[in-house]
């Protein structure tokens, strides 16, 4: 049998990687979806409306609007972090998916960047289910939502590559309660998806600027009314700088972990 | 022994495996020291050694997953770890323990490994019914990995590792903890394996089995090289020909009856092992003893491997 070289094709050697997990999701898919509406579903209604009648209007725009247009960066931010930390550690620890793949020419830097691009795919998942509510429900009907997508997609690339760092560091699931409830938690509060971030002390907001799930619902909030942020280059140079970061961080500690 | 090593390609012919004074240390432990082989076309070839002899990092740094501290490795033909990924491309691996994907099917498992190799579905497919049949798993295509027995999975595991369509097949205690039945599969379709030319590493524990299957051994401890030969040539030139293995009353008493008797005596916890070329004589003197087990056979490759890596625990 004539073998092709894999090796010669660098850029696709990840999409076996992808594909193995898309196949996976998909036996699954029609409960996962569910999951995937019905819990932003849930949100927006009880606090978008319940709150939202409550409080009326922040910064002059709508609660729910206000609310949506944050709710959709976290859930994103959730969806990504689940999966490059519970459902990669699986694979990586638990069932050995990963050794067994390394002994063929596909390597661990190939099955990283599967992982990676599969939990942002899945976080994507997510986000358009999301979306896809707010138009039903008439949150917003802007066609500035389309920008909204490839925003999210790096929101979820951010993610996923934050999320594969504590799994490189990881020696079993409850090591991600911390990463939830110490850094994704309070990541929520300082990023202004709940209140806008004028609410809390000077120092906080400064230290808001760099993190990424501010950067993305900044981003992401004007495009729910139309509108652009002036300041959105910043932004966005903050989720590249994220995730570069975060990706080479990920690929030096699995490296490590892997070294025999 | 399955085949004559006459049969080999030449010293001459490039080798699918080479290491030339491989050393590799983990903290303060020399896991690999100063190792060398070759792996003819065609040859199954068995290491074999005492927990922490060195076995599984020595398949490691074979296939490219862990760096030599000093030495070189050459891969079909090619330099490990540098052209690792390439070399993998004609390899196949069954690991020590099994890490087939659960949330598949067997068939699944198959196609989805095919992929790692470069394989498209459509070179894939038709290749699907000849890997079943090898595993013997034509009936369970369908079945999850949950559903299979112990001895099913080696054999699936063992498929998967052949679809690729290997020259060199690394097996990592392929057998062990397999029933006979499962195990005696496993010793067939291997025998299948060399019969059709293709030439596999394979560590064990099982004394049995490196003499059933392999044309040549590596005795390996502490990471180095104690001895390499084929399995009849390690019996005859390193222990005597027949044993004779006491237990029971009167160890002690055999024991003074023996010394004259016998090449070598060893007591080990509550038994007494004696080693001689001419068991005739030992034999009849011990029928003065009574309340004693006697066993008398020929040596094997069991014996070889306690005279070299001596009889205490490595746990």
């Amino acid at each position: 049998m004539s073998l092709p070289d894999i090796t010669e094709r660098r850029r696709l050697r990840f999409f076996p990687i992808w594909q193995r997990n898309f196949l996976v999701w998909k036996k699954l898919a029609i409960p996962s979806l569910v999951g995937n509406i019905a819990e932003p579903l849930i949100t927006l209604v009880a606090f978008g409306f319940g709150v939202g009648s409550l409080i009326g209007q922040v910064h002059g725009v709508p609660y729910i609007q206000f609310l949506a247009s944050g709710a959709i960066c976290m859930s994103v931010m959730m969806a990504a972090s689940f999966e490059a930390l519970y459902s990669a550690f699986s694979r990586m620890h638990v069932q050995k998916t990963w050794d067994a793949i390394r002994v063929t020419p596909t390597s661990l830097d190939d099955v990283l960047l599967g992982e990676l691009t599969w939990a942002a795919s899945k976080s994507m998942l997510s986000g358009v289910a999301i979306l896809a509510v707010i138009v039903v429900l008439g949150i917003s009907r802007e066609w500035s939502l389309l920008l909204v997508l490839p925003l999210l997609l790096l929101t979820g690339l951010v993610f996923s590559a934050i999320g594969l760092i504590v799994n490189a560091k990881a020696r079993g699931y409850d090591f991600f309660t911390y990463y939830f409830t110490l850094v994704l938690t309070p990541m929520t509060f300082l990023s202004g998806v709940y209140f806008p971030l004028a609410a809390l002390p000077q120092p906080l907001q400064w230290l808001a600027q760099v993190l990424p799930l501010h950067a993305a619902v900044e981003l992401v909030r004007p495009l729910f009314f139309g509108q652009f942020d002036a300041r959105g280059w910043l932004h966005l140079a903050v989720l590249v700088l994220d995730l570069l970061l975060a990706w080479w961080l990920a690929r030096t500690l699995t490296q490590r972990r892997f070294r025999a | 022994m399955l085949v004559a090593p006459s049969q080999f390609a030449p010293e001459s012919a490039p080798a699918l495996l080479e290491l030339h004074g491989v050393h590799k240390r983990y903290g303060q432990l020399q896991v690999v020291d100063g190792l060398s082989l070759r792996l003819k076309p065609g040859e199954c070839y068995g290491i074999i050694g005492p927990n922490g002899a060195g076995k599984t990092t020595t398949i490691q740094l074979c296939l490219g997953l862990a760096k030599p501290d000093s030495g070189r490795i050459l891969l079909m033909g090619e330099p490990v770890p540098d052209s690792a990924r390439h070399a993998r491309l004609r390899v196949g691996v069954v690991t020590q323990f099994d890490s087939l994907d659960p949330d598949f099917t067997v068939e699944e498992n198959l196609m989805v490994f095919g992929r790692y190799f470069g394989l498209r579905d459509a070179e894939l497919r038709p290749r699907l019914p000849q890997l079943l049949a090898f595993a013997a798993l034509e009936s369970k295509a369908k079945a999850r990995i949950s559903e299979l027995s112990g001895g099913m999975r080696r054999r699936l595991s063992l498929a998967r590792a052949l679809v690729n369509d290997p020259d060199l097949i690394f097996l990592d205690e392929p057998t062990t903890g397999l029933d006979p039945q499962a195990r005696h599969l496993i010793w067939e379709r291997l025998k299948l394996l060399t019969a059709q030319g293709k030439s596999l590493l394979l560590t064990t524990h099982f004394m049995d089995e490196a003499e059933r299957l392999c044309h040549r051994i590596l005795v390996l401890d502490h990471g180095r090289r104690i001895a390499e030969d084929t399995p009849r040539a390690l019996i005859a030139e390193q222990v005597e020909a027949e044993v004779i293995e006491m237990d029971g009353e009167g160890l002690d008493a055999a024991e003074q009856l023996l010394r004259p008797l016998v090449q070598r005596l060893e007591r080990s916890g509550d038994g007494l092992f004696a080693y001689t070329n001419h068991g005739a004589p030992a034999l009849h003197a011990l029928e003065a003893l009574s309340g004693l087990r006697v066993m008398h056979r020929r040596a094997n490759l069991e014996d070889v491997f306690l005279k070299l890596t001596g009889r205490q625990l490595r746990d």
